[in-house]
């Protein structure tokens, strides 16, 4: 059976959908970060579909999932460091108890 | 194209071969210099600073391409990064008593390390003509500011804004991209003039939910209502010396490129796609931004939201799309970043020494520290648009250059950005209200401030007073854009 562009593209903005979903009804910072984790790849797919599909003869999508893969490890890394940094000082990673700036 | 990859491109790009000289040896001083000389990193960093600013003012301009194309140097985009650095080297001077107390003097080095390295990124973006240099450059540029954000370690308040920056930041990355992989579906290529010779003439819906998401992406990074949430929570907790970067430099970057992508990516999508959704940002942004102002009493999120409204005034150059537009837009930036960084000294000075940020605490503050309270008034005067300081002239370029686009809908909105002005009016002058006024028990004493907070203070007041007096700045912007006039002549 031949795979056509959509069925790539479909689940893949699905997941571009669940990682929105989770970033605005999940709780836990981590899980939050997990959301968008979600968001990211879906994006990667994106690209690298469209170049498969659309553009076989060049490697622009390819190249840009690479460094969006590497983009998004840095900033899981910071996100992290700075999750830990939270916790350390108000012994929790719930949004819900981080909310002493607002309006 | 010119695929022909040897080193001496490179020398296309001085501007940041500099900074990223003046980075190293700023690394190279903190790491391996002895303890003792340590205390100087800060005074070392802005002095380097300085003579990297004036040495770029000093140079003649570089032009070209560099790289196949992905990189360009031009007039605008070297004077805009000259303004820049100015603006950098403002913050640092400021920053310098700050980085020399008790808890942060540890990693003082790290400050100047990580600002300076936001900078390249923030050039990256100005220069980039291809978006995957565009988005390492917009990562480049963000992802330090929320390492920067958290500097304050013993402070909670500045952990939970480096949060709240980082996932609003990853966030809105996410949806940009998501943009940008479909405009690739469309055109195949990630040129910048590529593409606009491929969408030529393209009506299609996914080009209209590209472009929603590609504003909304970098809306996100200019603080535009509605997606300006998390503005105020960032300024106030993050110290105050980060917050005056964030609130100058890294939205100026964005301003300037976010025109470069929608004049040379999207411009023959203007009339029928952009023009309206930006038309409706620009009204939310002003208003909004305005009337969340009105009810602040902290000092830190009030110039947060007078800092979203200005940059709705900002993309009325971005909205207007021509070189007057263009010119007085980089304008508005160079004066913008002397009026703020004016008023968020007087505010670091006063916080480093008292702790005390509220509008309440300002209450006679002219009696006991005139100065800062002559410079705050200057910076409101300034933001506010009171006419013989800078802040007139460049609201006042500004609506000429969106005039002069011509249609009846640009002159109403126009009209609203004029009267959403005269209600600033109103909330800058409770600052000076407070200061001159306002009589209070416990006034903040007389404060000693430090010789670089002094000088930092004097230079944006000789900005705010001269910038707009000395009429060549203006025709010297204005001149170098129309070097690349072409530019909108894709404009439908």
């Amino acid at each position: 059976m031949d795979l056509t562009l959509f069925m790539y593209l479909i689940p893949s903005l699905i997941m571009f959908g669940c990682g929105v979903y989770g970033f605005i009804t999940r709780k836990n910072m981590i899980a939050i970060m997990i959301s968008l984790e979600l968001m990211l790849n879906s994006v990667d797919i994106n690209f690298a579909v469209f170049n498969r599909y659309l553009f076989p003869g060049q490697m622009d999508g390819m190249f840009f999932s690479l460094f969006a893969i590497a983009i998004a490890a840095a900033e899981t890394a910071l996100a992290l460091a700075i999750i830990i940094n939270v916790f350390r000082i108000a012994k929790n990673v719930d949004i819900n108890q981080i909310t002493k700036l607002k309006f | 194209m010119n695929f022909n990859l040897d080193y001496s491109q490179i020398l296309y790009m001085p501007q940041e071969i500099g900074l990223l000289v003046v980075f190293l040896l700023v690394f190279l001083y903190d790491t391996f210099m002895p303890e003792r000389t340590k205390r100087y990193t800060a005074v070392f960093s802005v002095i380097m600073m300085a003579i990297y600013t004036v040495y770029c003012f000093c140079m003649p301009v570089v032009t070209g391409f560099a790289f196949g194309e992905m990189y360009e140097t031009n007039a605008p985009t070297w004077v805009m990064k000259n303004i820049l650095n100015v603006g950098v080297v403002l913050v640092l001077l400021q920053a310098v008593k700050w980085t020399d107390s008790e808890f942060v003097s540890v990693r003082r080095g790290e400050f100047y390390e990580l600002i300076l390295l936001t900078l390249l990124g923030m050039f990256l973006m100005i220069s980039s003509r291809h978006f995957l240099l565009f988005v390492i450059g917009l990562e480049t540029a963000s992802l330090p500011i929320a390492a920067l954000a958290a500097f304050e370690k013993r402070h909670y308040e500045s952990h939970e804004a480096a949060a709240k920056y980082i996932f609003t930041a990853v966030f809105s990355s996410a949806i940009f991209l998501l943009g940008i992989s479909f405009v690739y579906g469309m055109s195949g290529t990630l040129y910048f003039r590529d593409i606009a010779t491929m969408l030529l003439g393209n009506q299609s819906a996914l080009l209209i939910a590209a472009l929603a998401f590609v504003i909304a992406g970098v809306g996100f990074k200019l603080s535009l209502v509605p997606f300006h949430q998390w503005t105020a929570d960032v300024y106030q907790g993050s110290p105050t010396a980060v917050t005056s970067y964030l609130s100058v430099i890294s939205k100026g970057a964005a301003a300037f490129s976010f025109l470069i992508i929608l004049v040379q990516v999207f411009g023959a999508a203007y009339s029928h796609v952009w023009e309206w959704m930006l038309y409706a940002v620009i009204i939310l942004t002003i208003t909004l931004g305005n009337l969340f102002a009105i009810r602040q009493r902290n000092l830190k999120r009030f110039l947060a939201f007078s800092s979203i409204s200005q940059a709705g005034y900002i993309m009325l150059g971005v909205i207007a799309v021509n070189v007057m537009g263009m010119s007085s837009m980089i304008y508005y930036v160079l004066v913008y970043i002397f009026s703020n960084l004016a008023a968020f000294g007087v505010i670091a000075a006063i916080e480093r020494q008292t702790g005390r940020v509220t509008m309440d605490d300002y209450n006679g503050l002219f009696k006991t520290n005139p100065w800062l309270a002559f410079t705050m008034m200057l910076a409101m005067f300034s933001l506010g648009g009171i006419p013989p300081f800078a802040g007139f002239f460049s609201k006042f370029f500004i609506f000429v250059g969106a005039c002069h686009q011509g249609s009846v809908a640009i002159y109403a909105l126009v009209l609203i950005a004029l009267i959403n002005t005269i209600i600033s009016l109103y909330y800058y002058l409770l600052v000076v209200k407070a200061m001159f006024l306002r009589q209070d028990d416990c006034v903040i004493p007389t404060i000693k401030s430090h010789w670089t907070e002094r000088l930092g203070l004097i230079l944006c007041v000789l900005g705010v007073i001269f910038i707009g007096l000395i009429s060549c700045i203006y025709t010297y912007i204005n001149g170098s854009v129309d070097a690349i006039s072409s530019m909108f002549a894709i404009i439908q």
